[in-house]
This record gives structure tokens, C-alpha cells and sequence, in this order.
């Protein structure tokens, strides 16, 4: 079996580390990672508890495959309560953090209770020690990187961090390792902070040597990597041009949300695209992409290294933005971009850059700044509400200004760092705030791609495209082609994406292989690694326990019906351009539908049949 | 008649050197389909994969049916895919 069978149990009100058993039943039901790790959240806090108090819980968890050598093998993800929602939150995130863990032979970290000082967990193989945070606590992720590193002299550690906006209490803050990987979304990084923590520090020499069988594990991970290989997709289209490919195909479909969704198609689409960091710029003759970066082990490799131009407004005289580091994924370029019309790369690059140096989610971020544009526009906010800034969109040098307030909880960043739901209401326009469960939607317009908005407002850490991703079938033809613009059979498209996505999920693997490989092609990775004889069926009934699992947990938290929905513009203001002109999204005649093919009774309660079957006590 | 092509991600290399960014006019017959113009500019047929008029996807049939009108535009990319 790949897991290491081992818990790092963090008592931070006693100050105390141990090691405990995994519970090797629930391994058997919740295989790993997302699923496990909610499994234990479920049972170990209370719904209702505050998010950021005490009761609440954090858990950093891999899943069997991390660590291994399976393509994309070195994801995390952290589960906890999230002080955006309150709704079950699990913020998945690949580098090398997670394999690091893993092969200090841990499967997971609980955090419980709060510190008395600002702390953090030091790991090295087996011992575990929390460390006084005195000297890191108050920095960037950027600054205390370097300060943890010099002190422990080891260049081979992983550090996941929080920035400044999480012990400002930003919302939406998130946990970054490895520099500029995140666990980014639903404020897991805010109840980080919360509880004292600072940051995670591993260093794990023991490998992941306790595969089931090594053989077979060897035979079905390389026949993964060649189904990687071989597929266009996995194989070139995501290396060359990362995610954000997207931003001209969505452009296109007239699915772009534009300033604070008000528009579905966005002029500078192109300015801010993949193509655009493939241009050499007019000042120094190179692009904004320097090359394309993988995390732990993985063959796709469809991370974005990026410069800024030196001679740019938002960095001039600041030298420590001039280098390489993590450049712009599609859902952050829009976020940034689209969503408050700024169509300058560099002034976006910049931005992306201080969400990663402060622990920033760029979705919600940039989703926040949009919602206050339009709160500016409509004469609800004014400058004496910004400290002075004229909020208009479209401009870049409001959107730098605004992240560097938001990293360091100063002025109208406290106002940012609360999220556009709060912000909205705050100001007496809670209907501006495009979001569903308190979380904003990332890129995609659910009046252009009809199924995206069954997925958002079904979602349970609320809107969210990594939660069930029709975007692949409807947009892309992966694994079949279905039309955006219908509702017809998009019940069951959300359910089988959202099942199988949890399944990724509780393995340790990166979605993205997911356009090429079907379970049928993991199943055997995690059968030869694990006990228990995992085939597809398997696999997607374990999916459709966690999402369960999951909504039961909301559905205790306080959440109803009402809460599975979307902003009235988006069921009432119909787009008013491309080949979803005049239309809006049905999803009242969605969700009736995805009730009953979900085995919920019409309020969305799972049924007695329904639990019992997935074996839910 | 003229109509508008783009040409994305790698496809760009295919387009005429008088393309704007990743779009270019083009004058073509009245009769033409999008498979005539991907033709014309020798875009290699296996790396035609998401094919877009006027936003609209075509499947494999429609690119060699579908008659362009007058101020169409026909998007073109290689296998894509993001999130
Ligand atoms: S596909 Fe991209 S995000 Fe996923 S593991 Fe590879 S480099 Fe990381």
C-alpha cells in the first residue's frame, strides 16, 4: 500500500506533535487526499463551528499516489472549514510540498486548537517540532522563505507559507509553497494564520517504498505516462501554451465573464492570452513566458515562468520583481484581467506575482476588485470609501495598487480582503457580488457554457471550476462533445464530472491528466500501489461517497437549497453578445433534474437510499 | 466575399505575414467552407481540432459543409485544453 499509514497529529493549544495510525477503514472507503482527509474533518469538527476559531480544524493531506512516481504524483490539498463559505473547503495544490511529506512517511498533518504565539511546524523524516515563528511572522511568503532557509540551512526543504494578507485576516487568503504554487482557494490560508501557524517546513529522505506490487505499479505508471504522452493535449497543447490557451477559445464562445460579468466577450482578450506571453515585447525584445515548469513529477508540465518588463510602471525601481517566477495560469489572467477590464499583461503578471509573495487568491482577488469597480461605478462606493482611488475599469494602476493594500490589510484592502460577498453587502448592493456560497466564480460565464452553471451553484466549497469541469465537454470535446448552449442532459454531465473529480482528488494525482486519462487508466495505478482492489467502478462510487460526504457537511453547517444558486444577473440578464445573445442561465431547469440523478429528495437532502448505498453512517 | 480567420496557439505560424496578432481578412469565393480555407493557408489537417464560426463549434461534417457568408469568422486551434 502507498500510504505511509501515519498521522502528525498537531495540538496547538497544548503546543504538542504526535504520530497516530491512519485509520486504514476509512483509507478503504475515502481512499486518500480530498476525500480522507473530509472524512476526518467530518467526524473530528462541528458544522456550525466558526471558521476561524479554535474548533475549527486544518488538514494538510496527500493522497497514496503522492510521492510515487505516477505522472503528477506530488499533490497536496488542504481541508478545513473555509472562512469565505463556511461550507467545506478543500484546496488542492501540486510542487513539491506534498511529495516532501509524503516521503517524511507522513499521510497527513491535523492542526487543532490555536497557538499562543505565531508558530511553525518544523518536519524532519520522523520527529516534528513546532518552532517559534519570531522573525517570520509579519512577512511575505517571499520574505519568510528565505529567512526559514537560512536558519535551517538545508536546501532541499519544502515550505508552505502564509503572506501578510492571512494574519491581516484577509478572507481569501491562500497557503503557498514552493514559492508560487497555491492551495489557493475558500481562505484555507486564513484559518492557517488564524491558529498561529506560519508556515510547514518538511524534509523527507524515505522515499515511498511500501507499494503494494512494485512491478505492476512500474507497468501501469509508465502505460499512464505514454496514454500523457501520446495524447496532443497533455502531450503539447498544455506545455506549450498552459491554461491559458483558453482566453481567446472562451473569448470566442462569448463565455468570458467581462467586468464584474456585465459583459460575456472582453476586447483585450487577446492582450491578455497565452499567444500574448509568447510575444517578444517592444522594450526588451523578450516575451513575458520564459519557459514552462512541472511540479513533482509530473510529464505535462504546464506551469508558466514569467518575467515583467523592468521598464513597467508597477515595478519600476523594484528590483525584486525583475526575476523569473510563477506567471499567469488562465484563471488568474482573467480574474485579474477580464474580470476588471485591465488588459495589460505586465501590470496582470505583477498582480499574480504579489498573490503568490502574500498568499492571495488571484480567482477571488481579482473577482473583488471587478465587484468594487462596479460598486464604484454605480456611485455606492467613492473615493473617500478607496482612500482616494478612482475604482474605474479597466485600469491597471488601480488593480497593482489594490493587491499591494489586499497583501498588506492597509485602507480599501481591508474593504478587498473581505471578498465581494461581505464587500457588497457592506456597501448595500449584496446582488453585484458574483459569487455562489460566498466564493466567486472563476472564467467561465454559465450563460455561454450552461452546464458551468449547474456545476458553480452545486458546488460545495461554492463557485469553483475544479469542482466538476463541463467546460471539457461542453468547450473542448473532452470526452465528447456536448452543446454549451442547452441544458439537456447537463444534470448527468455534472454528476459524473463531479463524481470522477473527486476521485483525482483522493489520489494524489493533478486533475489535468484528466484530459487525457479516464479512471480506466488510473484505476490500475492505484490498485498496483494500494490494497483493496480498486477498479473504475470502485473509484467513481468512492466520488460520488465524498460528494456526499461533502454536502451533508454544508447541509449540517446551515446550508439549504436556497444556497445551490446562482446572482440573479446570471438568470436574469441575458448576454449580450456572441452565440449565447439573449440568453441566460436555466438552471432552474437544471437543478431539478441533478436533485433526482443525485438520489436527493427535492430539497437536495441525499435520501435514506441514497446514504445507505454509499455506505454513509 | 471577405471573412476573418484566426489562427491560435501554435496555428499561428500558418497565417499570412500581413496577419494582425492571430487574425487575418481574407477574400475567398462565394461557396467557400471552412475546410477550403484551411486548406488554402496548408494548415496540416491533424492539427485542426477546435473549429469555431462565429463562436459556434463545427464538428468534423460541418467543416466540409457549412458555405461561408460574407463576414463570417472562423476560429482555429490545435489540441487545446486549460483550467
Ligand atoms: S499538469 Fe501542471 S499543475 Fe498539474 S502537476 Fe503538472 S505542472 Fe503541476
Amino acid at each position: 500500500m502507498a500510504w505511509a499509514k501515519k498521522i502528525l497529529r498537531v495540538n496547538l493549544s497544548e503546543g504538542s506533535v504526535k504520530s497516530e495510525p491512519l485509520n486504514m477503514e476509512w483509507a478503504q472507503q475515502y481512499l486518500g487526499q480530498r476525500g480522507l482527509a473530509s472524512k476526518y474533518l467530518v467526524e473530528e469538527i462541528d458544522p456550525k463551528c466558526d471558521p476561524l476559531g479554535p474548533d475549527n480544524k486544518l488538514i494538510f493531506t496527500t493522497g497514496p499516489l503522492t510521492g510515487t512516481m505516477a505522472s503528477t504524483g506530488g499533490r497536496y490539498s488542504v481541508v478545513t472549514k473555509g472562512p469565505l463559505t463556511g461550507a467545506i473547503a478543500c484546496s488542492n495544490s501540486g510542487g513539491y510540498l506534498g511529495a516532501e511529506l509524503k516521503m517524511a512517511g507522513w499521510d497527513m498533518i491535523i492542526f487543532e486548537g490555536r497557538s499562543p504565539e505565531p508558530v511553525y511546524l518544523y518536519i524532519s523524516n520522523d520527529k516534528a517540532e513546532l518552532m517559534s515563528a519570531d522573525g517570520i511572522w509579519g512577512k511575505s511568503v517571499w520574505a519568510a522563505d528565505k529567512i526559514i532557509r537560512a536558519k535551517h540551512q538545508d536546501p532541499q526543504i519544502r515550505i508552505a507559507c502564509v503572506g501578510r494578507s492571512a494574519e491581516a485576516g484577509c478572507f481569501y487568503s491562500a497557503i503557498i509553497n514552493d514559492l508560487h504554487r497555491a492551495a489557493g482557494r475558500s481562505g484555507v490560508g486564513t484559518v492557517m494564520a488564524s491558529k498561529n501557524v506560519k508556515a510547514v517546513v518538511c524534509r523527507g529522505t524515505q522515499g515511498v517504498g511500501n507499494i503494494k506490487d512494485p512491478m505492476a505499479f512500474m507497468k501501469a505508471t509508465e502505460e499512464g505516462k505514454k496514454v500523457l504522452r501520446e495524447n496532443a493535449v497533455t502531450g503539447a497543447g498544455l506545455p506549450q501554451f498552459g491554461t491559458q490557451v483558453l482566453m481567446n477559445v472562451i473569448n470566442e464562445t462569448g463565455a468570458l465573464p467581462t467586468r464584474n460579468m456585465q459583459e460575456v466577450q472582453f476586447k483585450g482578450a487577446s492582450k491578455i492570452s497565452g499567444e500574448a506571453m509568447h510575444e517578444p515585447r517592444k522594450s526588451d525584445g523578450k516575451p513575458n513566458l520564459t519557459t514552462n515548469a512541472a511540479c513533482f513529477g509530473c510529464t505535462i508540465a504546464c506551469g508558466r515562468i514569467s518575467t515583467i518588463d523592468k521598464t513597467h510602471f508597477s515595478v519600476e525601481n523594484k528590483p525584486q520583481y525583475w526575476g523569473n517566477s510563477g506567471g499567469l495560469e488562465y484563471e488568474a489572467a482573467w480574474a485579474l484581467g477580464a474580470a476588471t477590464g485591465v488588459d495589460d499583461l505586465d501590470a496582470l503578471t505583477y498582480a499574480n506575482f504579489v498573490c503568490n509573495e502574500d498568499g492571495l487568491d488571484p480567482i477571488t482577488f481579482g473577482a473583488t476588485v471587478g465587484a468594487a469597480m462596479e460598486l464604484y461605478e454605480k456611485g455606492a462606493i467613492t473615493k473617500q470609501d478607496t482612500g482616494g482611488i478612482k475604482f474605474k475599469f479597466g485600469k491597471a494602476e488601480v488593480l497593482t495598487k489594490a493587491v499591494e493594500l489586499v497583501a498588506a490589510g492597509e485602507g480599501f484592502g481591508k474593504d478587498l480582503g473581505l471578498g465581494s460577498k461581505r464587500l457588497c453587502e457592506k456597501y448595500g448592493h449584496p446582488e453585484l457580488s458574483m459569487s455562489v456560497k460566498g466564493q466567486e466564480f472563476p472564467a467561465y460565464d454559465p450563460r455561454g457554457i450552461q452546464g458551468m452553471g449547474l456545476a458553480y451553484a452545486t458546488s460545495n466549497r461554492g463557485a469553483c471550476h475544479l469542482r466538476g469541469y463541463t467546460v471539457a465537454s461542453e468547450v473542448l470535446g473532452i470526452p465528447e462533445k456536448t452543446d454549451p448552449l442547452v441544458t439537456e442532459g447537463k444534470a448527468g454531465l455534472v454528476k459524473a464530472f463531479q463524481d470522477a473529480t473527486a476521485a483525482f482528488d483522493s489520489a494524489g494525482i493533478c486533475l489535468f491528466t484528466s484530459f487525457a486519462w479516464s479512471l480506466d487508466d488510473v484505476a490500475p495505478q492505484i490498485d498496483a500501489a494500494c490494497e483493496g482492489g480498486w477498479s473504475t467502478e470502485k473509484l467513481l462510487e468512492l466520488g460520488e461517497r465524498v460528494w456526499n460526504m461533502e454536502k451533508e457537511f454544508n447541509l449540517e453547517a446551515g446550508f439549504t437549497k436556497a444556497d445551490d444558486n446562482l446572482p440573479p444577473r446570471l438568470i436574469s440578464e441575458a448576454a449580450g453578445s456572441g452565440p449565447a445573445e439573449g440568453k441566460v442561465n436555466e438552471l432552474d431547469k437544471m437543478l431539478p433534474e441533478y436533485y433526482a440523478a443525485r438520489g436527493w429528495d427535492e430539497q437536495g437532502v441525499p435520501t435514506a437510499d441514497t446514504r445507505q448505498r454509499l455506505g454513509l453512517s | 466575399m471577405k471573412i476573418t480567420l484566426k489562427l491560435f496557439a501554435t496555428l499561428g505560424v500558418y497565417l499570412p505575414t500581413h496577419a494582425t496578432g492571430n487574425v487575418v481578412e481574407l477574400d475567398v469565393p462565394e461557396g467557400t467552407t471552412p475546410d477550403e480555407v484551411i486548406d488554402r493557408l496548408d494548415v496540416p489537417g491533424d492539427l485542426v481540432h477546435l473549429v469555431l464560426l462565429n463562436g459556434v463549434y463545427l464538428d468534423k461534417n460541418q467543416r466540409s459543409s457549412r458555405v461561408l457568408k460574407p463576414g463570417d469568422a472562423v476560429a482555429i486551434w490545435p489540441p487545446v485544453a486549460g483550467g
